[in-house]
């Protein structure tokens, strides 16, 4: 594969903008850099180091699951606490970083405003990420709480709840010195997340662990927390990035205003109910469960309005989303977005229920959303963003290319493998005939391929850590020079 | 979007919606769940008498459960049973009926878990109700179960030399099994293991409610 250069095409000058008028733009927006610079710069990196360090979780808990008596004589690092402490790191870790950087600077941009402060925000993102690492330990230690999301010890709890106030206010603080008269779609959707996620954290910390509920009301909770994270939280920053560099990247608008007003409240209204197909065929009500089903079903709606939306933004252009990095890996996030929508909604049917609930397949498809849609799209993020806030390129092609085709093959043979054993796997289960301990060995070849198909991700992440780390080494260890436009792009625009 | 006051109820509403619907409703509906006699009286109150249930977890069943916790069994097992013909929890045998809300009132942290990478563990207790099988499986499944990819938790043991006389509580594992200990030695469970098969052999669905009776065989 040939070009990758960085977004080569930044969309053309607004026509009649006289030469003095862009040129101030260019210093609005070259401030708005600088002021997100250092905290933004420790968001991305604490974000790739967990990213780092998840990833060898992962690797171990993958390992372990096929060769049960690897490492086993450590109790910290036992499957059910390993795999915990994998999930925590690349939600709270990776995720929530990631997050933070990209939700505010795309906040400040689009609000044409400044983040006032910074230092601020960059106390803020020290105190969550002690948070996490104490959580972290804590679960590996053996404080685990057992509850899916939300397996740190609850003293984190207020730590992450504070530092998250911090964080996410500094969000809303911006949107209101905003210069700009119209609010964009992606400030919708980042507004929303901002408010969504501490509402959940608080509600589920509080109604399972603080004051546990009583009996079932727990689990419903659990699920409405957990699917939510990345219904109301994921999703939204990962959509408002998507409507943001997808247009911006082609130097051409979105294609439909209404299309994403209807997108945006048709998530906003469904998705918060679906978590309860996590739950079909459990001891908990039947309304219940028909309400997650109907919901998830209705999530066709916003799902298929926002892939039409994407489309037709994208038609036309796929050469220019091949050669540049962001969008390559964030057109391959939104077209998993489409995938993984629909494939969840046929999932909370209960005729297929039946066959993929409490199956690997679940597994695979978490990864489908979390990974294939959200990561990659924070990937193709932090590529954009990056040499904007640090006036700095990416140094190398190469590692990039490495980077997305890992990733991209790992994963898709990753959710390949999970859907095909899952499937087989409840198939199996369903049909009492077939003893239990055939149904698990049958599940072991595709155990075996999922950690094959993890190590090919690891390399995908080593690759984007290393380039990371050159980058920000001082200019004579980089091969190109570190003006940012040397690959012709204008990094501020 | 101009209308900004629009834009920050229905964020707003939206998830109160949700929390409203599926939550606060579900807490009002199942939160003052009481246990109860398997029958009820003309009145619709339980039978004088009669065994309450479900039951509470013995003092020692309840360290079990901390262990179950922080080992994370929930990965990998379930505690729930379905409804005989939606799945086969029935014909596996994982339990003679459904369990619904009330099973689980009592239950600090419940249990449900979402994987069955191994069987459901619902009513473990009336199906395996060998102390020895427990202890064996726990220490290496491999033992009970050839193939097994469930992970040992071996450290939850103690492997020492034999003193005066044998522990009673030594942990028999066959002379010519690949995980007997050395001879002279013994393998003896630490409180933390003795509480956690206390804990699995108090897992039993083992009683009627007024709502969900025992299913048929058929
Ligand atoms: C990696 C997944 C995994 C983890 C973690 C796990 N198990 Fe298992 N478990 C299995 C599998 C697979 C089987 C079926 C094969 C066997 O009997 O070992 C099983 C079987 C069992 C059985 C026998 C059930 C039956 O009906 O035959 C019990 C009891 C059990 N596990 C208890 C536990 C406890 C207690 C823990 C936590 C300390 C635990 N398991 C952790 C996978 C797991």
């Amino acid at each position: 594969m040939q070009g990758t250069q960085p977004d080569i095409r930044m969309p053309p000058p607004p026509p009649g903008l006289s030469q003095v008028k862009r040129e101030a733009e260019r210093a609005k927006l070259s401030e708005i850099d600088r002021s997100m610079r250092v905290a933004g710069l420790l968001f991305v990196l604490s974000a790739v180091v967990w990213l780092m360090v998840g990833t060898v979780f992962a690797l171990i808990a993958s390992y372990k699951m096929h060769n049960p008596e690897y490492l086993a004589q450590f109790e910290w690092l036992t499957f059910g606490r390993v795999r915990s402490a994998h999930l925590n790191t690349m939600i709270f870790g990776w995720g929530n970083n990631a997050i933070f950087c990209v939700a505010l600077w795309l906040m400040a941009r689009l609000s044409r405003s400044q983040v006032r402060h910074g230092g601020f925000l960059v106390l803020a993102g020290i105190l969550w990420n002690m948070g996490v690492t104490i959580g972290v330990t804590g679960i590996l230690s053996g404080e685990m709480t057992s509850v899916e999301w939300l397996e740190m010890p609850m003293e984190v709890a207020p730590i992450l709840a504070l530092s998250y106030a911090m964080i996410g206010v500094w969000g809303i603080v911006t949107f209101s010195h905003r210069q700009t008269g119209h609010v964009y779609v992606s400030q919708w959707y980042i507004l929303a997340a901002i408010f969504w996620f501490p509402w959940l954290y608080t509600v589920a910390q509080v109604m399972i662990l603080f004051v546990p509920a009583r009996g079932v009301v727990q689990p419903i909770t659990n699920w409405w927390f957990a699917h939510n994270v990345l219904g109301l939280w994921l999703t939204p920053v990962s959509l408002a990035s998507a409507y943001y560099l997808i247009p911006k990247v082609l130097g051409r608008p979105v294609y439909s205003y209404y299309l994403s007003v209807i997108g945006f409240w048709a998530l906003a209204l469904f998705y918060n109910w679906a978590g309860i197909h996590h739950l079909i065929g459990g001891p908990i009500p039947i309304w219940l469960q028909s309400a997650g089903t109907v919901a998830s079903v209705m999530m066709t709606i916003p799902v298929i309005v926002v892939a039409i939306n994407h489309h037709m933004t994208v038609i036309g252009s796929f050469g220019t989303v091949w050669q540049s990095p962001t969008l390559r890996f964030v057109v391959f996030g939104a077209m998993s977005y489409t995938a993984v929508s629909l494939i969840g909604s046929a999932m909370a049917l209960r005729e297929v229920n039946v066959v993929t609930h409490f199956t690997h397949f679940t597994v695979g498809h978490a990864h489908h959303g979390v990974y294939a849609f959200f990561t990659m799209i924070m990937f193709g993020s932090i590529y954009f963003i990056l040499p904007r806030l640090i006036r700095r390129n990416w140094p190398s092609a190469g590692l990039i290319s490495i980077h997305f085709w890992s990733c991209a093959l790992g994963i898709t043979g990753y959710v390949v493998a999970l859907s095909i054993g899952g499937w087989i796997q409840g198939l199996e289960m369903n049909n009492a005939e077939i003893p239990f301990m055939t149904v698990v060995r049958n599940t072991v070849p595709w155990l075996t391929a999922r950690t094959i198909f993890g190590i090919l991700i690891t390399v995908g992440h080593s690759a984007f850590f290393i380039h990371l780390v050159w980058m920000l080494l001082p200019e004579r260890f980089r091969r190109v020079p570190s003006s940012y436009d040397s690959f012709g792009a204008d990094p501020i625009a | 979007m101009k209308n900004l006051p629009t834009l920050f109820l229905g964020i707003f509403f939206a998830l109160a919606f949700s929390w409203t619907g599926l939550i606060l409703s579900s807490h009002l509906f199942l939160g003052d769940l009481k246990s109860t006699t398997a029958t009820l009286d003309e009145q619709g109150n339980p039978v004088e008498g009669d065994p309450l249930y479900p039951l509470k977890l013995s003092g020692i069943a309840r360290e079990g459960k901390q262990v179950y916790i922080d080992q994370g069994c929930v990965y990998c097992h379930s505690q729930q049973i379905r409804t005989k013909g939606y799945g086969a929890d029935f014909e596996r045998g994982w339990g003679e009926r459904q369990t619904v809300a009330r099973d689980y009132i009592y239950q600090e942290r419940v249990m449900l878990g979402t994987m069955r990478t191994g069987p459901d563990l619902a009513n473990v207790g009336t199906r395996l109700s060998s102390v020895q099988w427990h202890m064996q499986h726990l220490y290496e499944p491999q033992i009970t179960s050839p193939g097994s990819i469930m992970p040992p938790y071996s450290y939850l043991f103690e492997v020492r030399e034999i003193g005066s006389r044998p522990s009673p509580n030594a942990v028999s594992i066959p002379f010519d099994s690949p995980y007997a200990p050395p001879e002279g030695w013994e393998v003896v469970p630490t409180p933390r293991a003795e509480a956690l098969v206390a804990y699995l052999l108090s897992l039993r669905v083992d009683y009627e409610l007024p709502e969900m009776k025992f299913s048929e065989d058929d």
